[in-house]
């Protein structure tokens, strides 16, 4: 077997075994969650008589570890089960939210991603000098900035003020691609702003530790152009931090972005898992932290994989 | 329906004149001049058509489209597009006919019996009889019902129906049975809801088309309603927008045609907006401060009179509402609701008197602990750091600690003997005096617990001399006021929002939104 097929394999393999503790520590952290969901259910209407009647209904008197591996078994044919409070089909319902989820993401992933490297090569290039300075204050202040006043801001001027683009990003399934990504202009902006900063300083800092190199040097005796140098002989010597942040933000993107959504009432998996970790709902809880806790370790592996690729020494083996 | 609604408005308007005083110099400009009395007289005649988009907040993923199961705003909104109940309760409090077309009373007011409206159907067009009727009382009544309307149904012996008469006999006689039947959850289903409760099947002025918990909702008019009067638009959608900021830029932008939970800090500036208009409605809503009769210190009645006396009510109302509200008197109900005794003493904020009842009491000094989050009701935390400075004034070891949001209604609430709490209203001072203070309530929040105010409650009940009524709850409220648990500082004001697309508000002092029915009442200006 080839070497790199070899680590790749052993790399999957260690992500499902992690996938695998993760849904028991997901279980058991929604076991010991505090309140019960029978209570959250009927909140100020529950009466002692109809709290022991839901609590029947809802089979929560049955043991945690037989729940766990019927949970487990079911979860893994793509059976997530019924949500507590509502009755509906949590797969499906899940689905849809995944699916806005993934498309806020990627919308601000083609954004910023190739920008978060374009400016880290400029301040590469110009290091030092105001051009350096100036991307490195900006995506700085951005990142400092509580996302909620970002969006916040950029909802009084965009929205309120001058009516360019929607302050709720509420799409649905009517809308034309176009009118979505109309709709989502908003968030998808202070997504950028927010997962700028970080990227770009990874990548500047990434390359700035290769342009100490001997071949670089060698590069530069050659003639080439800085930028030259910095795209072609840097670069590609720097991807492996650099696909680690870019992952690292991406999964953020994915799970982390519940206020953005609260804020312009985007109908993504945060809010729809704050709302019934709320309501004690803890099938939709767990069939939400499975997911999330899926694409984390999907998008590390993605980042050791290329890691790995891109580093000649692992890719040819004496 | 047009002199009715004209006589409406006027009543209205005249209670928003009266109730300047309450209100900040500023606000009242801008909530008075957003509200030019013309407006209503030019549209007064509904008109046919358009789609309307609310803004709501108080929706979850996590809703249901069971109206046992409701318990907020949105599906409370949701539900009265959607479905009917036998009898709801007009602005004035007087009982608007919906699926029962006429009632009656035996005598003793035991034996109550609802005329089905005949040619009703629900949105599969089947016909709505009095057997759903009855389905629909059981299922809610049923021991094993998990319907946030099992409370209200206890008194209720045996039921029956019998051609287009549903009939109830009351284990008690109780004079405001039918205002039991507007209660919010007891929607009328198709076979009472027991085959499929979440099917959103029903018999209300819209169909739903689109149910997403938590997101968006959105109706179409059902063609066969048999009340002309309401559903006016043709189509109507919820947005959940549950960030209050959100929701207001919402509005401001055009996004949404109404917005409902305007926080009071910025209700004064947003009704200054540009074509948006402010609803402020005087309401039974209540900010409260409950504590246990029945654990010590709070089971000494000096130590409860110092506390009520110690808390400058009028400084809350300001602070903490923004004057989009009104004082309390320790009394869960006030003169929103009928049979009000309005000559009831209001309870003055006196440091002196506080002073001398923590004296009588004989406390030992230790901290009384009073247990607080964001909420219980909008601005809990400042209300009880405000109670705590003017509590210390008068000599009183007052505390706060801060409990988590999360699981305080289930850990805090009704547990700990002393918290920040709220209550929305109910249609009669019966309903709510039953509901938390009678000594037998589950939700007796303050275990309060008189022999008398318990035998005066039900002497008042069956009581059909309206004059006799009104005394014994005159008895029952100075009771409460003198040594009950409840400390009252406040009545909170609905505050809801919209823009001139929008006629035909007319303000409803049973719920916020004009009693959730803004949606199927108003019209496209």
């Amino acid at each position: 077997m080839h070497p790199v097929a070899k680590l790749v394999a052993q790399r999957l393999a260690l992500g499902m075994l992690l996938l695998l503790a993760a849904s028991a520590l997901i279980f058991v952290g929604t076991q010991i969650l505090p309140g019960d969901v029978a209570q959250s259910i009927l909140g100020q209407s529950a009466t002692p008589q109809s709290l022991a009647n839901l609590r029947a209904e809802l089979g929560l008197d049955e043991p945690a570890v037989s729940r766990y591996f019927s949970w487990l078994f079911n979860a893994m044919q793509g059976d997530l089960g019924l949500a507590l409070s509502n009755g509906q089909d949590i797969a499906s319902s899940m689905g849809k939210r995944l699916g806005n989820t993934l498309f806020l993401a990627i919308c601000a992933a083609v954004i910023a991603v190739p920008l978060a490297i374009l400016l880290g090569l400029i301040a590469v290039r110009y290091q030092g000098r105001w051009p350096d300075r100036v991307i490195s204050t900006v995506t700085l202040a951005t990142v400092s900035v509580p996302e909620f006043l970002l969006g916040y801001i950029a909802m009084f001027f965009l929205s309120v003020q001058f009516r360019v683009f929607p302050s709720l990003a509420a799409i649905n399934d009517g809308m034309s691609f176009g009118e979505k990504l109309n709709s989502i202009a908003l968030p998808v902006l202070v997504l950028v702003l927010v997962v700028l900063g970080h990227m770009m300083r990874m990548t500047r800092a990434a390359i700035l530790n290769v342009m100490q190199s001997a071949y670089v040097e060698t590069a530069e005796l050659k003639g080439l152009r800085k930028f030259t140098i910095i795209a072609r002989h840097a670069l590609p010597n720097a991807i492996a931090p650099v696909v680690n942040v870019v992952m690292l933000n991406l999964a953020y993107l994915v799970v982390g972005v519940v206020v953005v959504e609260v804020v312009f009432v985007y109908p993504g998996m945060g809010q729809y898992l704050v709302d019934h970790v709320a309501k004690r709902d803890v099938p939709v809880v767990q069939a939400c932290g499975l997911v999330f806790a899926a694409v984390y370790i999907g998008l590390n592996l993605v980042a050791d994989v290329v890691s790995i690729l891109a580093n000649p020494r692992l890719r040819h083996p004496k | 329906m047009k002199d009715d609604l004209a006589k409406l408005i006027d009543r209205i308007d005249a209670g928003r004149m009266g109730r300047r005083g309450f209100m900040g110099g500023a606000a009242a400009l801008g909530a008075a001049a957003a509200m030019p009395r013309m407006a209503f007289a030019q549209d007064a005649t509904p008109k046919k058509g358009g789609h309307l988009k609310l803004g709501l907040g108080g929706g979850e993923s996590s809703n249901s489209l069971d109206p046992a199961l409701t318990l907020s705003q949105a599906p409370y909104n949701v539900m009265a597009h959607i479905g009917e109940p036998l009898v709801r309760v007009h602005p004035d409090n007087s009982l608007d006919m919906r699926i029962a077309e006429e009632l009656s009373a035996s005598p003793d007011a035991k034996v109550w019996s609802f005329k089905i409206r005949q040619g009703i159907t629900f949105h599969d067009g089947s016909k709505l009889t009095a057997d759903d009727v009855l389905k629909t009382m059981q299922r809610h009544s049923d021991e094993k019902a998990t319907s946030g309307a099992l409370g209200i149904m206890k008194g209720i012996a045996s039921m029956r129906a019998e051609g287009d008469l549903f009939e109830i006999t009351l284990t008690d006689a109780n004079a405001d049975l039918p205002y039991l039947m507007a209660d919010r959850h007891l929607m009328i289903q198709p076979g009472g809801g027991i085959d499929n409760p979440a099917g959103g099947i029903m018999s209300g002025p819209y169909k739903i088309i689109v149910n997403e918990p938590g997101v968006r909702h959105t109706f179409e008019r059902y063609a066969d309603y048999w009340d002309d009067g309401l559903g006016h638009f043709d189509t109507t959608e919820i947005l959940i927008i549950n960030d209050v900021t959100a929701r207001t830029s919402a509005l401001q932008s055009g996004q949404v045609d109404m917005a409902n939970l305007i926080d009071p800090k910025i209700a004064a500036l947003l009704g200054k907006a540009p074509g948006i208009t402010l609803r402020q409605t005087q309401g039974r809503g209540q900010n409260v401060f409950v504590m246990h009769v029945d654990t010590a210190p709070f089971d000494n009645n000096d130590l409860r009179l110092a506390l009520k006396y110690a808390m400058d009510r009028q400084e809350m109302v300001d602070k903490v509402l923004r004057g989009f509200g009104s004082v309390g008197n320790d009394i869960p109900v006030n003169a929103a609701y009928p049979l009000f005794d309005d000559s009831i003493p209001q309870r003055e904020f006196d440091l002196e008197k506080a002073a001398e009842h923590y004296k009588a009491s004989g406390h030992d000094g230790s901290p009384i602990i009073l247990r607080v989050a964001d909420t219980a009701f909008p601005g809990a935390v400042d209300a009880a750091s405000l109670f705590q400075q003017t509590a210390q004034k008068a000599g009183i070891p007052l505390e706060l600690k801060r409990e988590p949001n999360d699981g305080y209604w289930s850990e805090v609430w009704n547990k700990q003997p002393f918290c920040a709490s709220y209550w929305g209203g109910r249609p009669t001072q019966d309903q709510m005096y039953a509901t938390a203070y009678i000594s037998s309530a589950e939700w007796n929040d303050t275990k309060f617990n008189n022999a008398r105010f318990d035998e005066l409650l039900m002497q008042a009940r069956a009581e059909l001399d309206q004059d006799k009524r009104k005394a014994q709850y005159r008895e029952m409220a100075d009771i409460v006021r003198d040594e009950g648990g409840l400390l009252l500082p406040m009545f909170n004001d609905f505050l809801d929002a919209h823009n001139a697309k929008v006629a035909g508000w007319v303000a409803n002092p049973n719920g916020d939104m004009m009693n959730d029915q803004a949606a199927i009442k108003c019209w496209m200006a």
